[in-house]
């Protein structure tokens, strides 16, 4: 008897166990519908990392666009109309973005979602939004051919999503810019490329060596890792041997910082540079000391130096979030920002009601379109593929274990 | 091919680490022929139970002072969890169908993972890991870190004592019987219960200190790191030849080098260029495996024995 309920008590757990790793997404439950009185609730999604390795970045667009919903519903933006966050977890992987993408268009409530981080991601969900014609805005995903269509290196740009939007730059400047810096301004001529085999990695270390080789400098090797690896002593060892002046990685800083890592331990004292998924705090708290001179691009300037997000900062800093608005903070306020702005232009259109939700989601999609406002990260706008009309980019250096603003610019094709 | 034995190097350090986790599969494997697919996951553990046995000491603490407590709590962590799932998780099936424990394995290793994942502070992401400071040691030909040092001695030193301690101690040749026979050692007096509780902590004594030299070695260490390094020990035992413990070693350091040395130089052979790389060498090193399967279906120092199923 003793054995048969220790049995059962040992099924019980491991089953109880499973269940609750299978359902990783902690998406909240439909929580407060619409409140008193006659005003509409709409539910703006967001989907992003918010565990995992890149969390920390995640977690910053979430806070971000929920500051950008909780300042909509104080100024009271757009009269009549109640704004919400639902907050979805994708754990960086295609497959669970596609599943909240199901979820959020299955919502009649939802008018537009922020997000996703990942380019692969942004990939997955793309389809679903646009048969549903309900507008994703993302904050950073930097794969050109979201929105200029695969074939978009020999010209014929086409856009892939109608629904689509993105307030970040691409990796057509973001590696050419980091390409150009390094060859112009540091004159290191020798470059190893590495990169990760992912669709964001491995898209971002082609434009690099694209425009570095057309520079006049050589790429001594090339090599791809896997980036659920620890080990990367025997590729560290290879750059050592190949005496490359510098190391272009594409790729994410969980991979990122143990390799650059790792790299400097082989005996190479290169700095490792790379794209804006190595700009994270987290990138020098896992590289430690080995982090000192590598640099990150990212897209926009640098927060902290424009005027239009100093209120955005204060506000963050007042509002007491637990993580830092990282990378994409700025981007994701504006990406919320620019549906918020959205809606409105279509409840203002529409005698200050919001339309039937099948229209709306239309609507809203058209009006994002031509919404332009001065945003956190500058001027945000969308040109005919969907990209940002901002081109601003900015190179940072790892100085004292901080990363620190040594190139802003404008990169013109 | 200058860097060679840098190479060779890197190839032996990290097959030393995947050799200190395969002793747990191979241990567990000979005597109740289990593949305790959770052994990755107690491998992780030893090393948020290290990183926590160093939280805990005040800051400033030399981490030569703090590494014996770090081993320690390492230890203690992965073997209780080890012997938890033992009485928890497989022996209330044993005799059960061979499926059934393997499943549970499986899900006890989801279990641990997430569990690690929800209840230890800020392990959503990776967890810096502390690391010897200073430069590396150059050895003329290659260079190896400090933190290596630590793997360089603890695994022929575990080695060496399993050794001894299988083929000398009263408890280590009951545990040859019950691996021979478990019925008749059981016959003779011997407490099987018991030694299969042994195996599964030595394993994970021996996962714990893999955890902290990988630590050590790669600074840092978050909650999925047991999969693939567990997915790779148990390569390594199948590799050596698994219920074997020295094959597990040989396992272990015949795919670290064949990983560094598909990584180096795969490419330069003419024709594979496309084929070499860090993004290949996993592909060879299970290549290898299969070869060494057709030919030795028992691994390297196997035994052929007849299926007691």
């Amino acid at each position: 008897m003793r054995h048969r309920s220790l049995f059962i008590i040992t099924t019980a757990v491991t089953a109880g166990a499973l269940t609750l790793s299978a359902c990783g997404s902690r998406g909240d439950s439909d929580g407060g519908s619409s409140g008193g009185g006659d005003t509409t609730t709409v539910v703006i999604g967001l989907d992003a990392p918010l565990s995992g390795d890149l969390s920390a970045l995640g977690q910053g667009i979430k806070n971000s666009a929920d500051l950008a919903v909780k300042t909509a519903n104080k100024n009271k933006e757009v009269p009549g109309v109640t704004f919400k966050l639902e907050p979805l977890d994708d754990v960086a992987q295609a497959a669970t973005g596609q599943q909240n993408a199901t979820k959020l268009v299955g919502d009649s409530k939802v008018m537009g979602v922020v997000g996703p981080l990942n380019s692969d991601v942004g990939q997955s969900m793309q389809k679903v939004f646009d048969s549903a014609n309900l507008a994703l805005v993302s904050p950073a995903n930097t794969n050109p051919s979201l929105t200029q269509g695969k074939d978009w290196q020999t010209g014929k740009k086409v856009r892939g999503s109608k629904t689509y939007f993105r307030t970040s730059t691409t990796d057509a400047v973001q590696g050419p810019f980091a390409a150009r810096y390094m060859y112009n301004k540091k004159k290191l001529k020798k470059v190893y490329v590495i990169d990760d085999k992912k669709t964001y990695g491995a898209g971002l270390a082609a434009t690099f060596a694209g425009e570095f080789k057309k520079l006049g400098g050589t790429v001594v090797g090339t090599d791809h890792i896997n980036p659920e690896d620890k080990d990367f002593s025997a590729v560290a060892s290879k750059v050592a041997e190949a005496k490359a002046d510098f190391v272009y990685y594409g790729g994410e800083y969980p991979a990122g910082a143990p390799l650059a890592s790792q790299i400097k331990n082989a005996g190479a004292k290169i700095p490792t540079v790379g794209g804006d998924a190595l700009f994270s705090a987290e990138y020098v708290k896992l590289a430690k000391k080995n982090a000192e001179g590598d640099i990150a691009s990212s897209v926009g300037a640098p927060l902290e130096t424009l005027d239009t997000a100093k209120k955005f900062i204060a506000d963050y800093d007042a509002a007491g979030y637990k993580d830092a608005y990282e990378a994409y903070g700025g981007y994701a306020y504006d990406s919320a920002w620019a549906i918020i702005q959205a809606v409105k232009a279509v409840v203002e259109g529409n005698d200050g009601k919001l339309p039937e939700s099948k229209d709306a989601r239309g609507k809203v999609v058209a009006a994002l379109q031509d919404v332009t406002f001065d945003g956190v990260s500058g001027s945000v706008g969308f040109d005919e593929f969907g990209d940002t009309t901002n081109r601003q980019l900015s190179l940072y250096e790892v100085k004292d274990g901080k990363h620190v603003a040594v190139e802003v610019g404008k990169f013109e094709g | 091919m200058n860097d060679l034995p840098q190479q060779l190097a890197n190839g032996l350090l990290l097959g030393a680490l995947y050799g200190l986790i395969a002793i747990g599969y191979t241990m567990v494997y000979g005597i109740v022929q289990l593949i305790n697919f959770a052994h990755g996951e107690i491998f992780m553990i030893g090393g948020f139970g290290a990183l926590t046995a160093f939280l805990i000491l005040p800051t400033g603490t030399s981490l030569l002072i703090a590494l014996p407590v770090m081993i320690l709590m390492a230890m203690a962590c992965s073997v209780l969890v080890a012997m938890g799932a033992e009485r928890f998780a497989y022996r209330p099936l044993r005799g059960a169908p061979r499926l059934a424990p393997l499943i549970t394995a499986i899900g006890l290793s989801i279990a641990l993972q997430q569990a690690i994942w929800a209840f230890y502070p800020d392990a959503k992401k990776a967890r810096p890991f502390p690391e010897f400071e200073g430069p590396r040691f150059d050895l003329g030909a290659f260079t190896i870190g400090r933190g290596d040092l630590f793997l360089l001695i603890a695994a022929p030193v575990c080695m060496i004592a399993l050794g001894v301690f299988v083929s000398k101690t009263r408890t280590g040749r009951a545990m040859q019987a019950t691996s021979q026979d478990p019925d008749t050692a059981k016959l003779m007096g011997i407490n099987t219960d018991r030694i299969i509780v042994t195996a599964f902590a030595i394993g994970a004594a021996f996962a714990a200190i893999a955890a902290v030299a990988h630590g050590l070695r790669y600074g840092n260490v978050d909650f999925r790191m047991g999969f693939i390094a567990g997915l790779k020990a148990f390569t390594a035992a199948v590799l050596g030849g698994i219920g074997n413990i020295y094959g597990a070693m040989i396992g272990g350091l015949v795919l670290g080098l064949a990983e560094a040395m598909a990584t180096a130089y795969i490419e330069n052979i003419p024709g594979m260029s496309q084929l070499g790389g860090g993004a290949w060498k996993d592909v060879w090193a299970f290549v290898l495996l299969i070869l060494v399967l057709l030919l030795r279906p028992q691994g390297l120092l196997g035994q052929r024995v007849a299926d007691r199923a």
